[in-house]
C-alpha cells in the first residue's frame, strides 16, 4: 500500500539532520522510495587527490557555436504560438568551488508546462499539454560564466511516491564544468512554494543552507514590464580539489 | 563557495537530454570503432530502463581536449543536424532501453589513460555516479590500486569477440559484484 503524506512527512523529519557533511544528498533517501535499490552499499572510492594528471575526468566535453542554436534558450519561441502561462526570465551565473566563471559550456534545461505535465509520453498526469510548449532549452554559458533562458513558469505536479504526493515547482538543470568532475544535473524551485515541506527530493537534501542554495531570487530588476518576470539563480560546481584542477589543465 | 547540491535526473529527461548519434562517438563503419554495450541493474538485479550513461574519454592519440559538435545543430532550421561524421569529440550520451540496456560506438582509447570515464544518472539517484569501463588488457593504474583487489574485476570489460565489449553496472549488489563508483569531489 502506499505511504500516506504523513508517514513520508515523518520519515523526513527523522532524517533532517545532515549526516554526510556534504551539500549533496545521501544517495539512500527511504523517503523517496526509488533510491532504496539504486544506491550503492559499497563505499565509493576516493578519487579526489588522484596524483594521476592524467586522469581524463580531468578534462570534460566541450560544446560550441555549432552545439546550439539562439533559438534554443527561448522555450517560448520553439511553436507557432505563445505557449500559455506566466512568461519568466531565468538567468545566473555558473562558476566553481573558487568563483571563477565557467565560461562556454552547455547548460541544458527541462520542464514540466504551465499545467505541470511534461511533452514525455510516459507522463500520465491529467494535466493539459500545450501544442506551443515542448519545455527544453539549451545555450552555452558567456564570458562571465552566464546564462540565460526565457520560458514559462512550470506548474507543480502530482507523482507516485507515496498518496498525495505533489512535485513543487522545478526546473531541471544540467550543466558541465571545465572537468567531467565537476558533472552536476540538479532541479531549481522558486521561491515560498508551499509544497518544499512535503517533497523527499528536495527534502533529500538534509542541511537546510543547502537546501536553500536551490531555490532562485525572484529579481525585480530582471522582470520586463508588459513582459516577464525574473528568477536569479547561480550555480556552483562541485568537483576535486581546485589546486588538483590547476595541476590538471 | 558552497556547491549547489545534485538532485535526481527523474524519469522525464528522455526527451530532453538524449540526442541523435549520442552513442556514435566515433562515425559508425569507420575503420576501428569498437562497441562496448552492457546493462543497468538495480539492487534486485532489474534493468533499470530510465538511466541515462555519459561517457568521456582519450582519443587514440592521447588527446583528451575534446571537440565541439556533439550534439551539432543544423543552425537554418533548428533541429539536429548530428555529428560531422569526421570530428571525434570523446563524448558520448546514451539513455538505456526499456530492457536497461546501452551500447556505444567509439574508438580504443590510448594505453596511457585505456578507459572510458562514466557518469550514471537515473530516477531514483539523487546524486550521479562515477565510474570507469577498463580495457581488459589494462595495467593497474592509481584508481585501480586504490580499489580491493575482489572488486577490481567489477571495472574491466570483457572482450566478448573481437571490437566488442561487455560492461554491466550494477548500482547496488554484494561486494564483489557492485560496480565500483568512484569519489571526485
Ligand atoms: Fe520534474
Amino acid at each position: 500500500m502506499s505511504p500516506t503524506q504523513q508517514e513520508i512527512s515523518a520519515e523526513i523529519a527523522a532524517q533532517a539532520a545532515p549526516t554526510s557533511g556534504t551539500a549533496h544528498p545521501e544517495r539512500r533517501y527511504p523517503p523517496y522510495r526509488s533510491s532504496l535499490l539504486r544506491h550503492p552499499r559499497q563505499p565509493l572510492v576516493p578519487a579526489d587527490d588522484l596524483k594521476d594528471p592524467d586522469a581524463v575526468e580531468l578534462s570534460g566535453p566541450v560544446f560550441g557555436v555549432t552545439d546550439v542554436t539562439e533559438l534554443d534558450a527561448d522555450l517560448t519561441r520553439q511553436h507557432h504560438g505563445e505557449p500559455l502561462g506566466e512568461r519568466i526570465t531565468v538567468t545566473g551565473r555558473v562558476l566553481d568551488r573558487d568563483g571563477r566563471p565557467v565560461r562556454g559550456q552547455l547548460v541544458e534545461i527541462w520542464q514540466a508546462n504551465a499545467s505541470g505535465r511534461y511533452a514525455h509520453q510516459r507522463d500520465q498526469h491529467s494535466a493539459p499539454l500545450d501544442p506551443n510548449f515542448t519545455g527544453v532549452g539549451r545555450c552555452l554559458t558567456d564570458d562571465q560564466g552566464r546564462y540565460r533562458f526565457t520560458t514559462v513558469k512550470p506548474g507543480a505536479y502530482p507523482w507516485r511516491n507515496h498518496t498525495n504526493a505533489w512535485r513543487p515547482a522545478h526546473i531541471h538543470f544540467s550543466l558541465f564544468g571545465t572537468a567531467f568532475a565537476q558533472r552536476l544535473v540538479t532541479q531549481m524551485y522558486f521561491p515560498g512554494d508551499p509544497l518544499f515541506a512535503y517533497d523527499p527530493i528536495l527534502r533529500s537534501v538534509t542541511d537546510d543552507a543547502a537546501r536553500q542554495r536551490l531555490v532562485a531570487a525572484y529579481d525585480h530588476e530582471l522582470s520586463v514590464p508588459e513582459w516577464s518576470l525574473g528568477y536569479r539563480w547561480d550555480v556552483v560546481l562541485d568537483g576535486p580539489a581546485a589546486t588538483w584542477t590547476e595541476e590538471g589543465r | 563557495m558552497l556547491p549547489t547540491p545534485s538532485q535526481t535526473v527523474g524519469p522525464f529527461y528522455g526527451y530532453a537530454l538524449p540526442f541523435p548519434d549520442g552513442a556514435a562517438v566515433a562515425p559508425l563503419g569507420r575503420p576501428g570503432t569498437v562497441v562496448f554495450h552492457g546493462l543497468v541493474l538495480d539492487g534486485e538485479g532489474a534493468p533499470i530502463p530510465d538511466a541515462l550513461l555519459e561517457f568521456w574519454q582519450a582519443a587514440p592519440d592521447g588527446g583528451r581536449q575534446g571537440r565541439a559538435g556533439s550534439m551539432r545543430r543544423d543552425h537554418t532550421t533548428g533541429g539536429h543536424a548530428g555529428r560531422d561524421g569526421v570530428t571525434f569529440t570523446g563524448f558520448g550520451r546514451v539513455a538505456t532501453d526499456a530492457d536497461g540496456s546501452w551500447s556505444l560506438h567509439t574508438l580504443t582509447p590510448p594505453a596511457e589513460a585505456p578507459y572510458l570515464a562514466v557518469c550514471v544518472f537515473a530516477r531514483g539517484l539523487l546524486h550521479h555516479l562515477f565510474t570507469r569501463v577498463y580495457l581488459p588488457d589494462a595495467r593497474p593504474d592509481e584508481v585501480l590500486r586504490r580499489i580491493p583487489a575482489e572488486r577490481r574485476s567489477t571495472l574491466f570489460a570483457r572482450e566478448e569477440r573481437p571490437g566488442v565489449f561487455g560492461f554491466d553496472i550494477r548500482l547496488q549488489g554484494a561486494p564483489h559484484e557492485e560496480t565500483v563508483f568512484l569519489d571526485f569531489a
